[in-house]
């Protein structure tokens, strides 16, 4: 490697970059962006959906260019020199381009003849990739046929097979079960520290924040922060509180009402206790918290990161508008009578079990999760439950019927929100309302009145005449969950409802579907953000087809081994679950 | 009325998917009026202008004559005299004509001799549909000469003569014949395509999945999957129709209330096809794919091309089975000959025949796909 200049290794300073959507409207992906990326070292890019972060990345490769603005990276003017640039930067796209028919070793092989990498080069550098991925075992492996994880260390290893000197990440770890995630962490670190790699990564995993040397946090493209976590989180200091939740309530009520009072910027669940942020210290009506003990704690970047959203979005986003309202006969609340029934349900493709012996009840007016990594089976399960797939063994009920033999008319008591929001996409909002509501056999002044609810409770009245596919993706969401709501069903289903929606959308998910749980609509939903397993009341952990573990958030989280200094968190209960299960395999 | 509430969602929803934006609109006619006006113009069999050459060894009274005749027809157009025998092969090696007359040095003498005089043709046979077509006028020419020089002389006339008179299409012109024909090829492209991707679409974009835990029944969805392409179906053919009518001014001899009695029969059967095809297809590419590995046959094998009779016999039991074979021969008879309701019976139960199968076939599909 060349000696290299001191200071930062990429410099940007107010890069502008707007795009044209549809008639004559323009968006500005990014406002006048100044940043510096340290050498050496991994920065992370946060931000919601849409701040800018792709757009940033990609002008940073010299794939875009700014409107205005200029950038130097390793020292080299991008604008006047970009082929020298990206010859020493790697790049790995949020959908990096696997050929799925071809095995590891051939992607590897054609990424090398893609960047000319000579033979000999190559023997020392595949070994050095395979160890680092850990897929040394697998080469032979269709790619097609890999997990979600590995599929990403697979991308990782392409785009290092030539040693970059910068290496660009967008969202690598989307999609990735929380295992892997914590691989491909560690993967580059040992690139920061043995190779001396400079690393700018996007995510919009906020805790993932924490594990960055420096962070930039965008919103609306612009640069809202830029420093190391704890300065950032600093921002937060003497503003974040947990308390415990009363007997009487559920925690995810409390929560919900912390969220909704004013002078507060964010409330989540830990267990039987909720964290909360004050928008200003002293802000909160201490009335409110009358008779609870309310403990500061020390702020994470969460918190800090949800003041600054906050902040900039002042009060566009009132949470209040997030609470589902149902008709008043519908407000039936819990009861112990079961809604849903499966027992050793199993789901057979040829010799592969995609679900093995799953047994769980779901009560009435529950929230009920299937958590697992992609490819554990939760889908299968689900599509069984609603009747889309036959079960190759065991019973299933749901309402009272097996929905894949019963009646059709059968189907009018459950909502079903698909992985990807299947919606119309050339028909606007108001017409794929009244197509679903035609569906169900709406009709008349209860059409009317059913649609109207639709638009103002999830706040889609300003978009009713947009086509749906043009719709920024949390209100895709929210307008898949009114679509799934107009008949009123007893049961919902929820599938993967978050993944692709940034945390700000997710929490206004989570706010809507207490709410309606509270209302006595049983809610069963799948998920691999192990954090907003807190949400459910009870749970259960799926990997390869099978239920490794069951029971509410607080007992799941005590079979987290307690090796660090803060409180176990779902994931660090899930990880070591998953953990044990293979190395009893292993042992078997 | 629960079952037709929800029929009725799906087909104004189908409606609105297709005819809301601009750019399908536009797919549904533009296509459609651009390859009927092509088929009308390009697709013809009729001679006109017919470069040949000649090689007038005689150059006589008589050879001139029945020159002037050939010339004066319209049909043939005299690009070049030749002098010697040899040039003959580049003429036609290169395509520069498509026949050379050769008429013998004693042309003359041997007609006035009362004797056979021949009229050489060599014509081009890699081209053996026009050559087969340009001999036979040649043929209709030569005898009006005969008959004339008979006349002429004072001479008796032939003793038989063929008055041709062809019904229901005077001057045999193609366009009579392929454009009406087009009323269901180009519908039978556009109904099985359309439908197969409608249901490939919503496949793909998981819309499907949404319909079937919704309370619609298979038959429902079936129904509602079809009536919107056989509308679309309707006015489609309408158009076609109208060019044929006002654009190409072919008289239209029978009812409009048969020939869309017929139409609709022939669009069930269309969409039943393209439901066929959508139940064994996963993505929109395959729909494709497969909505044209069945079109192409169904297109050969439908008499429009070439006639039937001529086909091998195994050949013409396959062409029971196409619902273009019966649609094209039923637009034709209504269109050309007027033939009412009675007349073309026998070619409208074959139709529904298949438009029952196809449809049961599908339905079966589509449940056996579910499971």
């Amino acid at each position: 490697m060349t000696a290299q200049p001191e200071g930062p290794v990429l410099s940007a300073r107010s890069l502008t970059k707007r795009f044209k959507s549809g008639k004559g409207k323009e968006i500005t992906a990014l406002d006048a962006v100044s940043i510096d990326i340290p050498r050496s070292a991994v920065t992370g890019l946060l931000g919601p959906d849409g701040a800018g972060k792709t757009t940033l990345i990609r002008i940073a490769t010299g794939l875009l260019v700014p409107d205005s603005g200029s950038i130097r990276v390793l020292g080299i003017d991008l604008a006047a020199h970009p082929g020298e640039v990206q010859s020493r930067a790697g790049y790995m796209p949020q959908k990096f381009g696997l050929y799925e028919d071809l095995t590891v070793q051939e992607n590897l092989d054609l990424y090398a003849d893609l960047h000319g990498i000579p033979k000999e080069e190559r023997s020392k550098r595949y070994p050095e990739l395979m160890h680092m991925t850990g897929l040394g075992r697998f080469t032979d492996r269709l790619a097609g046929r890999l997990s979600g994880g590995m599929k990403q260390k697979l991308g990782l290893a392409c785009t290092l097979v030539r040693s970059p000197d910068i290496l660009f990440l967008d969202e690598p770890t989307v999609g990735v079960d929380p295992l892997s995630r914590r691989e491909l962490w560690e993967i580059v670190y040992r690139l920061v520290k043995e190779q001396g790699l400079t690393v700018l990564v996007s995510t919009s995993y906020l805790d993932e924040a924490e594990k960055c040397d420096t962070t930039v946090v965008l919103l609306q493209g612009k640069v809202l922060a830029q420093g190391s976590p704890s300065e950032i989180s600093s921002i937060a200091e003497g503003r974040s509180f947990r308390i415990s939740t009363p007997e009487t309530l559920k925690p995810r009520q409390l929560q919900a009402r912390l969220m909704e009072a004013p002078g507060v910027v964010d409330a989540t669940l830990e267990g039987r206790l909720v964290r909360f942020v004050e928008s200003d210290p002293g802000e909160l009506d201490p009335a409110l918290l009358r008779g609870l003990t309310v403990t500061p704690v020390r702020p994470r970047f969460e918190d800090a990161f949800m003041t600054l959203v906050r902040r900039t979005e002042g009060k566009e986003r009132d949470p209040s508008e997030a609470r589902v309202r149902l008709s008043p006969d519908q407000a039936a609340g819990v009861s112990s009578e079961l809604v849903v029934e499966v027992r050793d349900l199993v789901k057979r493709f040829g010799a592969f079990y995609a679900v093995r012996d799953v047994t769980f009840q779901v009560r009435r007016g529950e929230i009920f999760g299937l958590l697992g990594p992609n490819g554990a089976g939760k889908s299968t399960t689900f599509r069984m439950l609603c009747g889309l797939l036959q079960a190759t063994g065991g019973t299933l009920s749901v309402a009272g019927v097996d929905l894949h033999h019963a009646r059709a008319s059968a189907r009018q008591r459950i909502g079903y929100v698909a992985q990807k929001f299947s919606l119309y996409g050339q028909l606007s909002v108001l017409e794929n309302l009244d197509f679903f509501s035609g569906a169900y056999g709406l009709r008349g002044g209860n059409k009317k009145e059913r649609m109207q609810w639709a638009l103002e409770q999830f706040g889609l009245a300003q978009y009713s005449g947009s086509p749906a596919g043009q719709l920024p993706g949390g209100f895709k969401q929210r307008l898949a969950m009114a679509c799934a709501l107009m008949h009123e069903p007893e049961i919902l289903f929820l599938d993967e409802p978050t993944s692709g929606v940034d945390p700000l959308a997710r929490r206004e998910f989570w706010h809507r579907i207490g709410s309606l749980a509270d209302l006595g609509v049983t809610v069963i939903v799948t998920t691999h953000f192990m954090e907003e397993a807190e949400y459910c009341d009870r749970m259960v952990i799926m990997v390869d087809g099978e239920i490794l573990a069951a029971g509410s958030p607080a007992e799941i989280r005590g079979r987290a081994r307690m090796t660090e200094d803060r409180e176990p968190t779902i994931e660090d209960a899930f990880i070591s679950i998953v953990e044990d299960y293979r190395q009893e395999r292993r042992a078997a | 009325m629960e079952s037709l509430r929800r029929i009725r969602a799906l087909i104004r929803k189908e409606l609105l998917a297709v005819l809301k934006d601009p750019k399908s609109r536009f797919i549904m006619i533009g296509p459609l009026v651009f390859q009927t006006l092509i088929f009308g113009y390009a697709a013809t069999y009729d001679l006109d202008r017919v470069r040949y050459a000649v090689h007038d060894q005689d150059r006589s009274n008589a050879s001139r004559q029945f020159l002037a005749k050939l010339d004066g027809s319209g049909t043939f157009a005299r690009i070049a005299n030749l002098h010697d025998q040899k040039e003959i092969r580049a003429l036609i090696d290169n395509k520069e004509v498509l026949l050379v007359v050769q008429i013998g040095q004693d042309f003359e003498r041997r007609l006035i001799g009362g004797q056979i005089a021949d009229v050489q043709v060599i014509s081009d046979g890699r081209n053996s549909n026009t050559a087969g077509t340009a001999l036979a006028y040649i043929g209709t020419i030569v005898e009006s000469f005969n008959a004339e020089w008979t006349r002429s002389r004072g001479g008796l006339p032939p003793p038989a003569k063929a008055v041709p008179r062809s019904w229901y299409n005077p001057n045999l012109e193609t366009r009579w014949f392929m454009v009406p024909g087009l009323i269901g090829m180009l519908t039978l492209v556009q109904m099985i395509i359309l439908t197969a991707m409608s249901v490939a679409r919503e496949r793909e974009q998981g819309t499907f999945d949404q319909l079937l835990v919704s309370p619609f029944r298979p038959m429902e969805i079936m129904v509602g999957k079809s009536v919107p392409s056989i509308l679309i179906g309707l006015v489609q053919s309408t158009i076609v129709l109208c060019i044929a009518l006002f654009w190409f001014r072919i008289p239209f001899q029978g009812s409009f209330v048969t020939l869309y009695c017929g139409m609709l029969l022939f669009l069930i059967a269309a969409v039943g096809i393209g439901l066929m095809v959508s139940s064994a297809v996963a993505t929109m590419q395959q729909a494709l794919l497969g909505g044209f590995l069945i079109i192409m046959p169904f297109a050969l094998l439908s008499g429009l091309s070439t006639p039937i009779s001529n086909m091998p016999q195994a050949m013409q039991y396959l062409t029971l089975i196409n619902p273009l074979r019966f649609a094209i021969a039923i637009v034709h008879r209504i269109f050309l000959e007027g033939a009412p309701l009675r007349v073309i019976a026998p070619d409208l139960w074959p139709l529904a025949l298949i438009a029952l199968a196809s449809l049961s076939i599908a339905v079966m599909l589509f449940r056996k796909r579910l499971g």
